[in-house]
């Protein structure tokens, strides 16, 4: 049996009265690729936050390769493995694109990284994603398929065993998809396990080797791709009565 | 710039200040000069916060303040000479710098800058019924009776300031360009993405107001010797804190030397209208000034040099 | 006077000063908790008011409420195109945090400076024939320069708050700080309606000058302690919630007024800074706000 990456379980979250994850429950193990799909509004984002340290959950429990992050701040859990990329880029602006990935490599990957090189492995990266030749373009004029590659490559500059994409291919056209695709695919043949939140649903069925579906908060189904696509709570919830 | 370069420059200037002091008689120069290195330590205090990591603050004085006052209650106390109030002063604003931090930092920039404020004033109230140290009606202050190899006391000071100013200028250039820079910055162009690539937010901007509030306090405490005549009102003064933000925005708040630049400019420009014109116009020039830049060159001058060589670059290209 | 009195003068004395500061405050809980502009040079709009109350009260003998009512037009006017300045300069770039912040101190030091060069540094006061009157109610007095602003103010406090939330402009200007893209794509302009909020924000700002100038004398620098005093109120009584801006004066004038009675009117100062600081450290969304 492959060994557990994350167990999420019980995990629940309310934000006043509305409860936004209803004991949710979620295991990954080493290398795998979920699909985390849902109706708008089921959670997922929340989902993650609280995987990731955005958001603090308020009961049930995250555990991280066997450690238990639940209380643990977001910078000390990115140091423990969890790198994600935000729906909305958020480079930093004022950086290159290599300077950008100089950040999670000097504080993420502080353990993992070799300190006299940064540049040198940030070129790297850079290189496995094919953006070596925006290395030193200004972060703020990117193009958003652009930003969307500098994300990952920035969450992968972290050296993640886990890595959260979050919608990372909304709004592209049909080949920046399978470019952005792509680096996903050569992300996990380096040994990270991937969590993708996505609504291109042929993407999400060629990527994913499981997929949990949420909706309203809950889990509704958890299997294969063609499992979840047969599934009628899955039909319900996406298509209605 | 280049590590060579920059201590070699370090050297000069400071070689060059003390042959001034031998070769001038005359104080005024001084007494201007040293107003304008306590702008440049300022400035470059207020950078470290406001400009690397984005948060500002509007409390400068309120730093400042502490450092004079702790000065003037060491020195009454228990007569202490200005070193030792120097060094003392310098902990306990950074300590106050820490706790500052820790109680608003956890909050939005626009509160922080609020909170900074607040706790200003607090501190000058609470100043101004304290009689130990003269309350609101002021206090004197023995200036030096050492002078070493100086003069005067003016030259002393004088002298003193250059060393302090160069001191908090290295400290600000090797922050920036270290590992702790680099998370400031990554914690003001985007403090979410920041934490979660591993920058520990918190700690960082504790450190960052711990080294401003220090440095503060040691821009302070040579104060109440330079003045004699110690009063809350001049030393909560609102132009020491406006000059601390209009300082780094004049001169370009993303660099080291963004501060120092605005700081001397700024400085020579406030002194000057002092002699010429009056001194209450300078809370209408750094209004004006800060107003300007800030609306027309919110990258201040070192922004502006950066633009017209990118215009030239690229009309040459 | 004995002590029970002391206290209930202090009271009394309070929920006046309290209402009377919900007016300073009004302006900044619209443009800080509606529009999310730090205008920390609000309270030296005030004071422009009140020297505004000075000059035609000293030179006419107009009555300074009436001053402070005829010119919260122009004051609107000029809120109107204050937001205009920041709207390009600073809203339309994304610049807000740190250069709106310094623009506003900036533009705090302009105005006081030149009502220093124009009126120096002495204290200014209005006349007027109810000022040295005093109301006495058993034990209690209330001085006519306290009871008129402090009713005026829960007038306006009032009259805003109704007009927010009644009427269609004001209800808009409530979403324009939940919403901005929901109200563009419901047909209306945000920057339209932000202008017209920070006018309204400015205009009050004319009749609690005015006020002020009621209460106690004046001179440029008098604005800098009610920085810190608004912003604690507004800050305690929840961005966003106009009602809780007039609870968290009430409160912050109360605590002043005692505090005034018993320890001295030279600690007065730090009370409003002091809640801030308490606010911001244990409870940053206030008494009413929205988490």
């Amino acid at each position: 049996m492959a060994d557990r990456v994350l167990d999420v379980t019980n995990l629940t979250k309310r934000f006043g009265g509305f409860v936004a994850l209803d004991e949710v429950n979620v295991h990954l193990d080493r290398g795998e690729r979920l699909g985390l799909i849902g109706p708008n509004g089921s959670g997922k984002t929340t989902l993650i936050n609280c995987i990731s340290g955005a958001l603090f959950n308020d009961d049930g429990s995250v555990v991280f390769n066997g450690h238990d992050i639940t209380s643990m701040p977001a910078h000390q859990r990115a140091h423990l493995g969890i790198a994600r990329s935000f729906q909305i880029p958020r480079p930093f602006k004022s950086m290159t694109v290599l300077e950008n990935l100089c950040v999670p490599l000097e504080y993420a990957a502080w353990d993992r990284a070799d300190h006299r090189h940064i540049s040198e492995q940030a070129m790297e990266i850079l290189e496995t994603v094919k953006f070596a030749d925006r290395a030193h373009d200004k972060s703020a004029g990117l193009t958003q398929v652009d930003m969307r590659k500098l994300e990952l490559a920035r969450a992968l500059a972290a050296k993640p065993t886990l890595l959260v994409s979050d919608e990372a291919m909304a709004g592209l056209s049909s080949s920046e998809v399978d470019e952005i695709l792509e680096i996903l695919m050569v992300l996990n043949q380096q040994g990270v396990a991937v969590i993708m939140i996505e609504h291109i649903m042929r993407a999400v069925m060629r990527y994913s080797e499981r997929i949990v579906v949420l909706d309203a908060g809950k889990k509704i189904a958890d299997g294969t791709p063609d499992e979840v696509i047969h599934n009628r709570d899955v039909e319900r919830a996406y298509l209605g009565e | 710039m280049k590590s060579k370069l920059f201590w070699l420059s370090v050297v000069l200037v400071f070689v060059l200040g003390f042959a001034f002091t031998k070769l001038s008689d005359n104080e005024f120069y001084f007494f201007a000069i040293y107003t304008i290195l306590q702008g440049v330590i300022m400035a470059v205090a207020w950078n470290i916060l406001g400009g690397f990591t984005g948060y500002v603050n509007f409390g400068s004085a309120g730093f400042f303040a502490v450092g004079v006052y702790t000065s003037v209650s060491l020195n009454k106390a228990f007569g202490l000479p200005l070193p030792a109030t120097l060094i003392v002063a310098g902990i306990i604003c950074g300590l106050l710098g820490l706790a500052a931090g820790y109680l608003t930092l956890r909050l939005k920039g626009v509160y922080f800058a609020i909170a900074t404020l607040a706790t200003a004033l607090v501190f000058e109230t609470v100043v101004n019924n304290w009689h130990f140290v003269g309350g609101a009606a002021g206090i004197f202050i023995q200036p030096p009776q050492y002078f070493f190899i100086f003069d005067n006391f003016i030259e002393l000071l004088f002298m003193l300031m250059l060393f302090l100013a160069i001191v908090a200028t290295a400290v600000s250039r090797y922050v920036s360009s270290s590992r702790l820079g680099m998370g400031l910055t990554a914690i003001r162009d985007d403090e979410t993405a920041a934490e979660c690539m591993g920058v520990p937010t918190l700690r960082l901007k504790l450190i960052s107001t711990t080294l401003m509030g220090a440095l503060m306090g040691v821009a302070g405490a040579p104060y109440p010797f330079f003045v004699s005549f110690v009063e809350p009102v001049s030393a909560f003064s609102l132009l020491i804190a406006v000059n601390a933000i209009a300082m780094p925005i004049i001169g370009g708040t993303l660099v080291w030397y963004g501060p120092v630049i605005g700081a001397l400019i700024l400085g020579v420009v406030l002194e000057t209208a002092t002699v010429t014109i009056s001194s209450e116009l300078n809370l209408l020039i750094v209004g004006i000034v800060l107003v300007a830049f800030i609306t027309l060159a919110p990258k201040g001058i070192v922004g502006l040099v950066e633009d017209f060589r990118k215009k030239k670059g690229a009309t040459n290209g | 006077m004995s002590t029970l009195d002391l206290i209930l003068n202090a009271v009394v004395a309070g929920l006046m000063l309290g209402g009377f500061y919900a007016a300073v405050a009004l302006g900044l809980s619209i443009t800080f908790g509606q529009l999310d502009i730090v205008n920390i040079a609000h309270p030296t709009f005030v004071i422009l008011g009140s020297f505004v109350a000075y000059i035609l009260n000293n030179n006419f003998g107009i009555d300074p409420v009436l001053i402070g009512l005829l010119f919260m037009p122009v004051f609107y006017f000029l809120g109107t195109l204050l937001y205009r300045f920041y709207y390009v300069s600073f809203e339309r770039t994304g610049q807000e945090s740190l250069s709106g912040l310094a623009f506003f101190f900036g533009l705090m030091f302009i105005i006081e400076v030149i009502l220093i060069l124009t009126f120096g540094v002495d204290y200014r006061l209005v006349s007027a024939p109810y000022i040295g009157e005093t109301l006495h109610i058993g034990p209690v007095d209330l001085p006519y320069r306290m009871l008129v602003p402090a009713t005026i103010s829960v007038i306006m406090t009032g009259a805003v708050i109704l007009y927010l939330s009644k009427t269609f402009l004001g209800k808009t200007i409530l979403a324009v700080s939940q919403d901005r893209l929901a109200l563009q794509l419901m047909g209306a302009d945000p920057v339209k309606v932000k202008r017209i909020a920070l006018g309204i924000a400015i205009a009050t700002a004319s009749m609690a000058g005015a006020l002020l100038i009621i209460i106690q004398p004046v001179e440029p620098s008098v604005g800098r302690v009610y920085i810190g005093r608004i912003f604690a109120i507004v800050v305690l009584g929840g961005m966003g919630s106009i009602s809780g801006t007039f609870v968290a004066a009430i409160l912050i004038g109360v605590v002043e007024s005692f505090i005034s009675t018993f320890y001295g009117p030279s600690w007065a100062p730090a009370v409003g800074f002091g809640i801030l600081l308490l606010t911001l450290a244990v409870r940053p969304q206030g008494i009413f706000g929205r988490a």
